[in-house]
């Protein structure tokens, strides 16, 4: 039978939670690195066993940590004694060394980007929010970082390398941090065309390449953000996610800051899909893995008050795309709630029926084997969620 | 040999129990007492001391014999006890938050 193997990030560890396909009973392992905040852990489509984890802490840094046996035992990339000297005799350890490219082969020499106050800004790493590794092959791997850019390690997290004309295409002066800093947060490699990828970056907007990162452009046509002095500007939109069916490649969801959008040819333009929506705020946004059209948001109050409305926590799912939305609340809690699900925090298994996954601030783990019709907890009390993600093993 | 103490969460990224000996190669110095422990243990470069800069990450100090070093220029020889590994160098996190 199959296995549902979901891998949760926390303020202060990573946990690991296995179930067979019936998704009822649930083991958990962890906390790994247990203190650490880990931003974001995930598995490679190609090898299940091969996964990444970011590891951050304010004393200490970040780390990058890699497992080959799916979660049991993990080190970070370079650190074994056959891996640690270089053929020149130097050691390594360079798996959490995340340097801006500046160069002028491969970089530009962008060094500053806006800050609060409308003045230029260095860019300053602070850590790894996203991993995505590749669907071809499992030592390619991207991370999302703060402040935003890209990286790509083709090593196995032992270094990496920025994709620096996604900072250099020209628009970067113009970005600026939103509330929760410069993170580049969403890393969406298209499955049949591995060349053309998005990101996501808060608060600057969603960008594409169509030639693995050799350059990039903004693609925020359609979007329409009443916070910044040019609601329709090219750059500055808080784009909290994005989200893509496998099957489908040029239909993209995105949850704004405020808005929940859809685009039919691949970004080039944005509609808004919120309909009937409790609220249009929220963080994540999924698609379920059999049906490209059943999309899945999870509504916040406000901006300011980053909890569900009316105290009541509610997934919503639209069957059609969007704008026709219905509230999923079974085995949810119905008052007195006030989690936030931050834009990691969700995942879909492929199983069938579809689950689906979510975990909040509150440190619960809701789990769903039936599509979103009703929920039950996986576990209660871990710290604050920081991210999901959901294995489908054999 | 040179002492060494981590605070608990790079003893344990650098999978190691208690005190670490270092064996220092010329002038016993913040800086060259750090590049041996990271020759020695290449997961801990980048967790005290920024990869490029080499400047000490900001919620860490280092402290001998009763006395904060964090300020001190690399350069600066650690006092002979620690030399001879008398004292052990402490690399302290910081007590920070609320």
């Amino acid at each position: 039978m199959s296995t549902a193997r979901v891998l949760v990030g926390t303020r202060k560890g990573a946990f690991v939670l296995t179930a067979d396909g019936k998704r009822d009973k649930w083991e958990v392992s962890g906390p790994h690195f247990g203190g650490w905040e880990i931003y974001h852990m995930k598995g490679s489509p190609v090898d299940p066993d091969r996964i990444y984890a970011s590891q951050t802490s304010g004393w200490f840094g970040q780390i990058i940590q890699r497992s080959n046996d799916g979660g049991k035992t993990w080190f970070p990339p370079g650190s074994k004694p056959e891996e640690l000297i270089t053929p020149e005799g130097m050691p390594k350890g360079e798996s959490n060394r995340f340097v801006y490219d500046t160069s002028s082969e491969t970089g530009k020499p962008l060094t500053t980007h806006q800050w609060y106050d409308g003045t230029q800004h260095p860019w300053e790493f602070k850590r790894v929010w996203h991993l995505e590794p590749s669907p071809a092959d499992p030592d390619v791997v991207y991370a999302g970082v703060e402040d935003a850019a890209i990286f790509r390690s083709t090593d196995g997290g032992m270094s990496w390398h920025e994709l620096a004309a996604l900072r250099g295409h020209g628009s970067g002066p113009q970005w600026s941090p939103g509330a929760g800093g410069m993170g580049l947060h969403t890393i969406i490699v298209d499955p049949s065309h591995h060349q053309r990828m998005y990101v996501a970056i808060s608060a600057a907007g969603a960008f594409r390449t169509d030639d693995g990162g050799t350059t990039w452009r903004p693609i925020n046509r359609g979007l329409h953000s009443l916070y910044i002095p040019n609601p329709t500007a090219e750059v500055g939109h808080c784009v909290h996610r994005i989200a893509m069916h496998p099957s489908r490649q040029s239909v993209l969801f995105m949850q704004k800051h405020w808005d929940v959008l859809r685009s039919d040819d691949a970004g080039e333009s944005w509609h808004e899909i919120s309909g009937n929506l409790p609220s249009d705020f929220g963080f994540p946004i999924e698609v379920h893995a059999h049906d490209p059209d059943t999309v899945y948001v999870v509504p916040i109050k406000s901006d300011s008050e980053h909890y569900p409305p009316d105290a009541k926590l509610r997934v919503c799912r639209s069957r059609t795309g969007g704008n026709e939305w219905e509230e999923l609340a079974k085995g949810l809690p119905q008052r007195d709630c006030y989690v936030n699900v931050l834009r990691e925090a969700t995942a879909v298994d492929s199983l069938d029926p579809c689950g689906v996954y979510f975990g909040t601030t509150g440190g619960q783990v809701y789990a769903s084997a039936d599509g979103g019709d009703s929920w039950a907890p996986i576990v209660r009390d871990l710290p604050a969620v920081l991210s999901v993600e959901v294995q489908t093993l054999p | 040999m040179i002492r060494v103490v981590l605070p608990q969460h790079l003893r344990l990224l650098a999978r190691v129990e208690g005190e670490l000996r270092l064996h220092v190669g010329g002038p016993v110095t913040l800086r060259s007492v750090l590049d041996a422990l990271e020759d020695e243990y290449p997961m801990l470069r980048g967790t005290i001391r920024d990869h490029v800069t080499h400047q000490r990450r900001p919620f860490l100090r280092f402290f001998a014999c009763e006395q904060d070093l964090s300020h001190e220029p690399p350069e600066t020889p650690l006092p002979d006890v620690v030399a001879v590994g008398t004292e052990p160098l402490l690399i302290v996190g910081a007590i920070a938050g609320g």
